[in-house]
Order: structure tokens, then C-alpha cells, then sequence
């Protein structure tokens, strides 16, 4: 019996933490640039969790997943519109009906979109994505062209003072709706219908002889996926209160694909990482760097060939790895591992950002200054450095990797 | 008649770089079962590559030489990254070129800058061949048309060789062809890497027709995936159909002022309607 409680509290534990994290959050990071953070990072975890309802429990590859969130954004936005003209609904239930009628569509659209799973879904996906991003460019009374379409989320009547005008105001409400997204996401995955999803992934023929058209569990998957797709867009409506066509493009939806998979797929948790990896990249990265785009797209590219399971596979395995084999007997070779993936990183991007710096030299002049260091791009003993420093970091990499594999593997041998 | 002419003329010559552009795709998609979404990356390799060499050598060797590096680079790529993934399904094989198209972008922005670069057309080619209603034909056009053709039929008569026969194989029954005692997984970097020849190769035609920028891999890369989708798996002659009627749909529907602001739509709504009503294709033998 208490065993049976003890199990429940190991599995309430991880959602007490996310819950405490996603309240307390605003209140440590409350400066412009922290706020501003956290309301993309609630948002995006909610966008990343609904394609990963389609790809890691359905096994269906989506790159048109932004014509869902987009269409949330630009139907709550014509929502709040309303709202300021009158119309009696709360802005906090605006997300909702960006969800709704991103189900709809999804209704209408998806039948056709879900009757084969694999590349042909990819391609139709594309497909749909390709037409929907074009067609707003036509329409412009709906999706209102190049500008966009704009609104003002202080509207309707403000119970107990909270108008959503200030940022903080409108976070916890992304936080909630973050919590409540999630926590019905994950209870989806536990339902008869998230299952069948599972087996419909797994094996389609099999599922089908048992008497079930996967076509039908896929379509319903696809429409709830479509529903948080929706929500997450119509939070975004209310946080940049703008929304314009490239919501909707191939652009987005590359995307969420990507950080999706870089988190992981094979685990709930997985798109939350990747949500906040997407979020950091999109922000902090880019302001730091020219070159942002082709370090995520390396990184990208590496996870896909070293861990396909993401980062949330790494994760577990080697928490597991450490459990088992001890963590004071693996510290330091791990360790080793990571001072030498840092010198190869760091001599990585001091080649690449000279690389980039020597594109626009006319513009900024020859010397580079990274993180203190004052780089002459022109000079090659300069270049020179930087390759030696990544070349005997990619060394010892391989070095310390295999010391690391061989230590883990005597440790594990030896414990039985 | 002038119009109908002239559209007929620009809209066949789009057509047949875009067969040269998608024969490659088409290729390695009906053979790997991968949908290469890196494949328009290879098409902007060819042209920036073939920039920098005709800048050094000129545009003749240029023609030669870039198709043949970047094809290299393909089956290198092919060799190296998506024959590791390989074993985890197609899945991870899509996300890697998918990650490759990111990387490209970048690398081509690094390596020759953020705007256009100058390509020009070779000057023997620069000038009308023929002018008809008074409109200037350009020589160029017609050049890239001749070898588009060339490359089509120069496909149709490999397909009819000896290793053309193991490839059509290893094309339809992979695994048969493997147990037969083929070397099916080289078969494959071979595809690769001639795919990405020939996308290198209109590359290096495409890219001083029209513009030479880090954005042109996007501009065709849907419609890459159009073509293969429409032309269907496995048939080259589907794609050259596919390519020659997408190409006339394009040109006249963005000279018919009336369907001019439908232009970019219509390809895409042709595919999504194509993969409702007949996912084989025109020409395909078999769905995916």
C-alpha cells in the first residue's frame, strides 16, 4: 500500500516541479528581456508538445504544423477584434477560439491530410503548407497582406483589475495555460485514443486487422494536435498583438520540426527542451551571433547522426548510466568529456565567426573581438590558432569519449 | 498568337530546367524512399560554385566542374551522414537533409556574402537567336533547352545499360536486387551523388537566367517536390510531363493578368490535389 503512494508521489514530483517552475519563473527572471522570454518559451512549449503529439505518438513527420498555430493566431486575433468591438467574451478564452478554429480546419482539412502516414504525410503536409502560406498572401482582407493583422489586448471589461496590458498580467496567463495544455496533453498520450495513436505509429497493418482504420485515429490526432497548435498561436496573438502571413510559412514550421526533434521525441518532456532551446536560439542566439542559423543547423544535423533521440535521450540514458554505475567514480571522465567538447566548440566558432566577419570586412574592419579576445582576421597566425585549437579539442574529444565509454563499460561490468 | 508563342517558348524552356533540377530528385526519391529536402541546396551549389570557377576559368569548364564537385560532395554526403541514419528508418534520412538545407543557406551566405552575385551569362551565349513577333528570343534560353534535352536523353539511354538495369533493379526491388548480389547500398551513393550532379547542373544554367542569391534554393525547392509528386515515383519520363506542365501553368498564369495574383498558388493546390486524387502520379507505378 504505501508502496503503491510512494509510486504516485515519485510521479507527481516531476509535475509539482514544472508547475513551481512555470509560476516562480516570472518572479526570477523579471527583468523586459526575462519576461519577454519566458511568455515565447510558455508558448512555444505548448506549439512544440502539439507536433510532438504527431510526430513522436503518432509517427507522423508534419512541416506544415505552423498553418495551425498561424491559423490559431489569425482567428484570435479577428476574435480580440471583435472583443474591442463589443463582443462579450473574456480575453483570456481568446486562445481558446484560435484552438477551435484551428480544429476546425484541421476537421476540414484533414482527412484528406491524414490517410497515409510517413513520407507521404511529409509531402502533403509541405503540400498544404505551401498553399495555405500562399493563399494568405492573396487573401489580404483576412490575413491583411504584408502588414498583418493588429490588435490591442486590453479590451472587454478587466475583472479584478487585470486588463492583460502588462506583461506580467498576461505571463501568468500563458503560465496557466501552459500548465493546463501540458497536463492534458500528457493525460491525451494515456487515453484509449493515445494508445491506439501509439499502435497506429507502430504498426498500422496490425491495428487495422484488429479492427480499427488508422486513418480515423490519425484524423482525430491530428485535429487535437491542430487544437493546441491553435491555442499556442492565439497566445502569441495576445502577446505581440500582431500577426502577419509568415506565421504560417515553411519558415515556422521547419522550425518547430527541428527543435521538436533536437528536445526529443521519444519522451513527453523532450519538445518542453526543445521548446525553451527554440526560444533561447531565436532570442539570445541570434543577437549574439551572425552565423546562429548554421550552429543550430550543425547541431541539428550531429544530434540527428550521434543521438537521434534527442536531448531528452542523452538525458535519460546517461541519468540512468550515473545511477547505476555511481556518479564519483564517472565525474571526472565526463568531465574531460565536456572541457573538450567546450575547446572544440570554442575553437569552432572563433573559426566560423571569422569566417563571417571576413565577408563584411569592409564594413567592420579587421579585427574580430570575441568574448574578449581581439582577433586580426587578416593575419594568418590568427587563423592558424583557431584551427589548432579546434583541431587538438576534436582530438582530445575523441580521446576522452573513448576513455569515458571504456570506463562506463568496465564500471557497469564490474557492478553486474 | 504572339502572347501564345512567346509564354509557350519561355514556359517550356522554365519546364526543362526544372526537369533537369527534379530528374535527380526523382531518382533518389523513388529509389531511397527519401525525400531530400536538400536537394534545391545542391541546385544553389552548382550556380555559386559555377560563379567562382567561371570567374577563374571561365564558363565552359565551369559547366563541367561544378556538376562534377558538387556531385561528390552529394555522394559524399550520402556515404557519410544518411547511410549512418539509415538503419533508424526514413524519418531521421528526412531530418538529415532537412538540417543540410539549414546548413547550406549559411555556408553559402559565409562563403560568398548575403546579396546576389554577379553570374553572367557566357558572351558567345549573350544575345537573341531568333526574334519572333519582334520580340527577342535569348540564346541562352535556347542553349539551356538543348542541354536539358540532352540530359534527358542521355538518362533514357543510361537506364538501357548494363548499369542502368542494376539501378532500375535496385529502383523497383531493392532487396531482390541486394540478395541477387548487388551492391545495392553503392548503387545508392551513385544515385546520390548524380542526382545532386544534375541539380548542380541546372544550378549552373539557372543561376545566370535568373539570379545567383542565398534565397534561390528556396524559390524551387517546392517546386522540386511538385514535380516529383505530379511527374510520380520512379518515372523520369512522369517528370518530364510534370516539369513542362508546370512549367507552361507558371508562365501563363503569371502572364494572364486575371490568374497573375493565383500564380504561386496553383503548383502547390496541383499537388495536394494530385496526392488526394491519384498519390501514384501520372506516370508512377507505385504510391510511396
Amino acid at each position: 500500500m504505501s508502496g503503491l503512494v510512494n509510486l504516485r508521489c515519485v510521479r507527481l514530483a516531476p509535475w509539482l516541479a514544472y508547475a513551481l517552475a512555470l509560476l516562480l519563473a516570472p518572479l526570477v527572471f523579471d527583468s523586459s528581456l526575462g519576461q519577454t522570454l519566458l511568455a515565447q518559451i510558455g508558448i512555444a512549449i505548448i506549439a512544440c508538445l502539439s507536433f510532438n503529439l504527431l510526430l513522436g505518438q503518432g509517427g507522423m513527420l508534419s512541416f506544415g504544423h505552423a498553418v495551425y498555430s498561424g491559423m490559431g493566431a489569425f482567428l484570435a486575433m479577428h476574435t480580440l477584434n471583435r472583443v474591442s468591438g463589443g463582443l462579450p467574451l473574456p480575453v483570456s478564452l481568446v486562445p481558446l477560439a484560435g484552438g477551435l478554429g484551428s480544429m476546425a480546419l484541421a476537421l476540414l482539412l484533414g482527412w484528406v491530410t491524414t490517410k497515409k502516414a510517413g513520407t507521404a504525410f511529409a509531402m502533403i503536409t509541405f503540400g498544404m503548407g505551401e498553399l495555405v502560406s500562399a493563399t494568405a498572401l492573396v487573401f489580404a482582407g483576412f490575413f491583411g497582406g504584408e502588414a498583418g493583422v493588429s490588435g490591442n489586448r486590453v479590451a472587454g471589461p478587466a475583472p479584478w483589475g487585470i486588463t492583460f496590458g502588462p506583461q506580467s498580467q498576461l505571463n501568468l496567463l500563458i503560465a496557466l495555460y501552459t500548465l493546463v495544455c501540458t497536463a492534458l496533453m500528457f493525460a491525451f498520450t494515456r487515453t484509449p485514443l493515445g494508445r491506439l495513436l501509439n499502435a497506429v505509429r507502430d504498426n498500422p497493418e496490425r491495428l487495422a486487422f484488429v479492427g480499427f482504420n488508422p486513418q480515423v485515429v490519425r484524423y482525430q490526432a491530428f485535429a487535437i494536435a491542430a487544437f493546441f497548435a491553435g491555442v499556442a498561436g492565439g497566445l502569441a496573438a495576445l502577446n505581440f498583438e500582431m500577426v502577419s502571413a509568415d506565421v504560417l510559412g515553411a519558415h515556422r514550421s521547419g522550425a518547430y520540426l527541428l527543435f521538436t526533434v533536437l528536445g526529443g521525441t521519444g519522451y513527453f518532456f523532450g519538445p518542453i527542451i526543445g521548446a525553451v532551446l527554440m526560444v533561447l536560439a531565436f532570442v539570445l542566439l541570434s543577437g549574439l551571433t551572425k552565423a546562429w542559423l548554421l550552429y543550430v543547423g550543425l547541431t541539428f544535423v550531429l544530434m540527428v547522426i550521434h543521438a537521434p533521440g534527442g536531448v531528452a535521450a542523452l538525458l535519460v540514458a546517461h541519468w540512468r548510466l550515473l545511477r547505476r554505475s555511481g556518479w564519483r567514480r564517472l565525474w571526472l571522465a565526463y568531465l574531460a568529456v565536456f572541457a573538450s567538447a567546450g575547446v572544440t566548440l570554442a575553437g569552432f566558432a572563433v573559426l566560423v565567426e571569422m569566417v563571417y566577419h571576413l565577408q563584411q570586412l569592409a564594413a567592420l574592419g579587421p579585427v574580430l573581438p570575441f568574448f574578449g579576445l581581439l582577433l586580426q582576421v587578416q593575419h594568418w597566425a590568427d587563423w592558424l590558432a583557431a584551427g589548432v585549437v579546434f583541431v587538438s579539442g576534436l582530438g582530445l574529444l575523441t580521446l576522452s569519449r573513448r576513455h569515458c565509454l571504456r570506463r562506463q563499460a568496465q564500471l557497469l561490468q564490474g557492478g553486474g | 498568337m504572339e502572347f501564345v508563342a512567346l509564354s509557350l517558348l519561355n514556359g517550356v524552356s522554365y519546364g526543362l530546367l526544372l526537369f533537369m533540377l527534379s530528374a535527380g530528385l526523382t531518382l533518389i526519391f523513388s529509389m531511397m524512399g527519401v525525400l531530400n529536402f536538400a536537394h534545391a541546396s545542391f541546385y544553389m551549389f552548382g550556380a555559386y560554385l559555377a560563379y567562382s570557377i567561371s570567374l577563374w576559368l571561365g564558363f565552359w569548364p565551369a559547366l563541367l566542374l561544378a556538376p562534377l564537385a558538387v556531385g561528390l560532395a552529394g555522394a559524399l554526403f550520402e556515404r557519410y551522414g544518411l547511410r549512418r541514419v539509415r538503419r533508424f528508418g526514413h524519418v531521421p534520412e528526412l531530418l538529415m537533409t532537412f538540417g543540410l538545407s539549414f546548413v547550406a543557406v549559411e555556408l553559402v551566405q559565409a562563403l560568398w556574402g548575403r546579396s546576389s552575385v554577379d553570374y553572367r551569362v557566357p558572351q558567345v551565349l549573350d544575345g537573341p537567336l531568333f526574334s519572333l513577333f519582334g520580340t527577342q528570343f535569348p540564346a541562352y534560353r535556347a542553349f539551356m533547352m538543348l542541354l536539358s534535352l540532352l540530359v534527358l536523353l542521355a538518362l533514357w539511354l543510361l537506364l538501357r545499360t548494363r548499369v542502368g538495369l542494376v539501378i532500375r533493379a535496385a529502383l523497383t526491388q531493392p532487396q531482390m536486387a541486394q540478395a541477387l548480389g548487388h551492391n545495392v547500398p553503392q548503387v545508392f551513393t551513385l544515385v546520390f551523388g548524380t542526382g545532386c550532379a544534375l541539380a548542380a547542373l541546372a544550378g549552373v544554367l539557372g543561376g545566370n537566367a535568373f539570379v545567383t542569391e542565398p534565397g534561390m534554393a528556396q524559390a524551387v525547392g517546392g517546386m522540386v517536390f511538385v514535380v516529383v509528386v505530379v511527374g510520380g515515383m520512379g518515372s523520369l519520363v512522369g517528370a518530364f510531363l510534370a516539369s513542362l506542365l508546370i512549367g507552361l501553368m507558371q508562365t501563363f498564369a503569371v502572364a494572364i493578368d486575371a490568374t497573375s495574383k493565383l500564380a504561386p498558388l496553383l503548383p502547390y493546390l496541383l499537388m495536394v490535389l494530385m496526392l488526394i486524387w491519384r498519390p501514384q502520379g501520372l506516370l508512377g507505378e507505385r504510391e510511396s
